[in-house]
C-alpha cells in the first residue's frame, strides 16, 4: 500500500521551526535508510508559508489570505510516499524519524491514498472519464518534460 | 493499531541486522536465523502484552544470544562457540549493528547458487525481507509446512557447502548478481502474473520484490542492472490496477485505462531507468525491458506508443538473450510499426519453434495479423487453435469468440 506521510507544524511556531545542523544531518541519514529499506518513492520540502498563499471559499465568496499562516493550527512542511506493508508498518518508520526536542511541536500525518473504488457511488462513470482525460493531459505534459 | 501488524512490521525491519550481527557471532547462517526466529517467537509472545520495546532491534538480540547460548550448552556444540557467545564482550547491550553492513553478503547468501531456485526466493523473503513462514507461504500458494522444510534443507545445504558469509569478491559479483536479481524478478512474477489465489496477498509480494530490488539498488548504486530490474518491476506495477476489469480478468494494455496507472510508481520507474542508462554500460537485459515498459508509460495513447523504438530495444533485447517469446513480443511491435506483413514474415521465421507450437499466445497474435490482412479462413484456423491451447476457460472463450468475429 502507498501511504503519504505529512510533516506538520503549527502555524504559531513555524518561525522558530528553523532546523538546526544537527537535525539536518539526522534527518538526511532517516532519508538514508528509508530509501535503503526500499519503502520511499517520493518526498520533498516546502518552503514557509511566508512565501505561500490561502485561497478560502466560505459562504459563496472567495477571499486570498496571505502566508505567513500564523492562526493556522497546523502547516505542512514536507511530504513522504512510501510503500509499506500496513499503517502500523508506517507508523513503525514514523516513529524513528527525528526530532529536536527543543523546537516546537510538531507531527507527522500518515494516510493511505484513495483509490478509485473508495470514492462509492457519488464518483460517477462521466466524471471518471473526465478525470481520466485529464490525468491523460497531464501525462502528455509530463513526458515533454 | 493492530498490535500483530505492529510486531511484524518491527520484525521486517530488524530481523535482516539480528541474522547478520548472529551470524558474525555463531558464524553459521542457518544457526542464527533460528536463533533469532526463537527471538521473534518470544517477541510475538511478549510485546502484545508489554508494547514493543523502545530499543527492539537490543532487545532481540539479547533474546537471541540467550536463547544461542542455552542451545549450544544444551547440544555440546563446539567449545569454542560455546566459548565465543558466552563471553564476547562487545555484544552485551549494543543490539544489531547498522543495516547494509553485511546486508549484501545476507542477500548473496540467500541467492546462493548452490540452492535450488524456490529455497533462494523463500530464504531471501525470510531473511532479507522479514516476512514469516507463513507470509511466504500464503504468497506462493503452499502450506507453511512446504515452505518451512524447503528454509531448513536450504539452510542445511548452506552449511554443508561450508558457503562464507561474505560479500563476492570482484571477479564474482556480475554472476552472483545475476542470481540475485533472477530471484527478487521471480518473486514479483510470482505476485505479479495474476494466475490464482488472494489479489491483495500476491500484491503485496510484488512489493515485497520492489522493496528488495529499491534496497539492493542503494547497496550497489553503480550497478545499472540493478537500476534497471527496479524500473522494470516499478513501471509494470504501476499498471497493477489496470491489468484486471472489474469482473477479474484480464485486460490488454491496448485497452487498459492509462490514467488509471500510478503516476508515483511510473515516475518513480523512469528515474530508475534514467539511472541504470547514465551509468554508461552496455545496456543489459532488465534495463532494456524497463525501456520497453518506459515506451508504453510515455504514451499517453496506444496508438502514440513510439513503436520503432520499441522494436529496436526488441531487437537489442533478442540478440542478448535469444528466445522466441521475445520474437513474438517483437512481432507484435513490428505489426503497429511496419504493418501486418512485415509482422507476418517476424511470426512465421519462429513458427517451427516447439514453444511457439504450445503457446496460445503466438496463435492469438497470428491469426490477428492474418486477420489484419483479409486471409479470414485462416486467421479463424488459427485462432481456434491458439483456442485449444488456451490455459484457461475465460481466454479459451475470448479467441473462440474471436475466430468466430475475424470477418466481422
Amino acid at each position: 500500500m502507498k501511504v503519504m506521510v505529512m510533516v506538520k507544524i503549527g502555524g504559531a511556531d513555524e518561525s522558530q521551526a528553523a532546523p538546526t545542523t544537527e537535525i539536518l544531518t539526522a534527518m538526511s541519514e532517516y532519508n538514508e535508510k528509508l530509501v535503503k529499506a526500499g519503502i520511499m518513492l517520493d518526498g520533498a520540502g516546502l518552503r514557509p508559508s511566508s512565501e505561500g498563499a490561502q485561497v478560502v471559499f466560505e459562504g459563496g465568496t472567495t477571499s486570498v489570505v496571505d502566508g505567513p499562516f500564523t492562526e493556522a493550527k497546523e502547516i505542512i512542511a514536507g511530504y513522504w510516499v512510501w510503500q509499506v506493508n500496513s499503517i502500523e508498518e508506517a507508523v513503525e518508520w514514523a516513529k524513528q524519524c527525528p526530532s529536536d526536542p527543543s523546537g516546537p511541536r510538531s507531527q507527522l500525518e500518515i494516510r493511505p491514498y484513495a483509490e478509485d473504488e473508495d470514492f462509492g457511488e457519488e464518483y460517477t462513470e462521466e466524471l471518471r472519464e473526465r478525470d481520466a482525460k485529464l490525468a491523460e493531459q497531464i501525462r502528455a505534459q509530463q513526458s515533454k518534460g | 493499531m493492530d498490535v500483530r501488524r505492529t510486531v511484524a512490521a518491527v520484525w521486517r525491519r530488524e530481523s535482516a541486522p539480528l541474522v547478520i550481527a548472529l551470524t558474525r557471532l555463531v558464524r553459521d547462517v542457518g544457526l542464527a536465523e533460528d536463533l533469532a526466529q526463537e527471538a521473534f517467537a518470544a517477541a510475538l509472545a511478549q510485546w502484545p502484552g508489554e508494547g514493543v520495546p523502545d530499543n527492539p532491534g537490543a532487545w532481540l538480540m539479547a533474546v537471541a544470544r540467550r536463547k544461542g547460548v542455552d542451545l549450544i550448552r544444551r547440544e555440546r556444540m563446539r567449545d569454542e562457540k560455546y566459548l565465543q557467545v558466552a563471553t564476547d564482550p562487545t555484544l552485551a547491550d549494543g543490539g544489531p549493528e547498522e543495516p547494509g553492513d553485511g546486508m549484501l553478503a545476507l542477500v548473496f547468501i540467500a541467492c546462493h547458487p548452490v540452492l535450488s531456485r524456490e529455497s533462494r526466493a523463500a530464504l531471501t523473503l525470510r531473511m532479507v525481507g522479514g516476512l514469516s513462514t507463513e507470509q511466504i507461504a500464503r504468497a506462493f500458494l503452499v502450506p507453511p509446512a512446504t515452505i518451512g522444510q524447503r528454509i531448513s534443507r536450504a539452510k542445511r545445504t548452506l552449511a554443508e557447502a561450508h558457503v562464507p558469509f561474505a560479500e563476492p569478491a570482484a571477479a564474482e559479483l556480475p554472476a552472483q548478481l545475476s542470481a540475485v536479481l533472477e530471484v527478487i524478478y521471480l518473486i514479483f512474477n510470482e505476485g505479479y502474473a495474476p494466475t490464482s489465489g488472494d489479489r491483495w496477498v500476491r500484491q503485496d509480494l510484488a512489493e515485497d520484490a520492489m522493496r528488495l530490488g529499491r534496497m539492493l539498488a542503494g547497496l550497489l548504486p553503480k550497478e545499472p542492472e540493478v537500476h534497471g530490474l527496479v524500473a522494470l518491476m516499478e513501471l509494470q506495477a504501476s499498471r497493477f490496477r489496470t491489468r484486471t476489469g472489474a469482473d477479474g480478468q484480464p485486460v490488454l494494455l491496448e485497452d487498459q485505462d492509462r490514467s488509471r496507472w500510478d503516476r508515483t510508481l511510473m515516475a518513480h520507474g523512469q528515474a530508475e531507468l534514467a539511472r541504470a542508462i547514465n551509468l554508461r554500460r552496455p545496456l543489459g537485459p532488465y534495463t532494456l525491458q524497463a525501456a520497453i515498459a518506459g515506451c508504453h508509460s510515455r504514451a499517453r495513447t496506444f496508438d502514440e506508443t513510439d513503436w520503432e523504438a520499441v522494436v529496436a530495444l526488441y531487437d537489442a533485447l533478442a540478440q542478448l538473450a535469444p528466445s522466441p517469446v521475445v520474437e513474438l513480443n517483437r512481432a507484435v511491435a513490428v505489426l503497429h510499426a511496419d504493418g501486418p506483413q512485415a509482422a507476418l514474415r517476424a511470426l512465421d521465421a519462429i513458427r517451427h519453434d516447439p514453444r511457439m507450437a504450445r503457446y496460445h499466445l503466438y496463435g492469438a497474435v497470428r491469426g490477428d495479423v492474418l486477420r489484419r490482412l483479409g486471409r479470414y479462413p485462416e486467421a479463424a484456423e488459427e485462432l481456434e487453435r491458439a483456442a485449444g491451447l488456451a490455459p484457461t476457460p475465460h481466454e479459451r472463450r475470448l479467441l473462440m469468440h474471436r475466430a468466430a468475429a475475424v470477418d466481422a
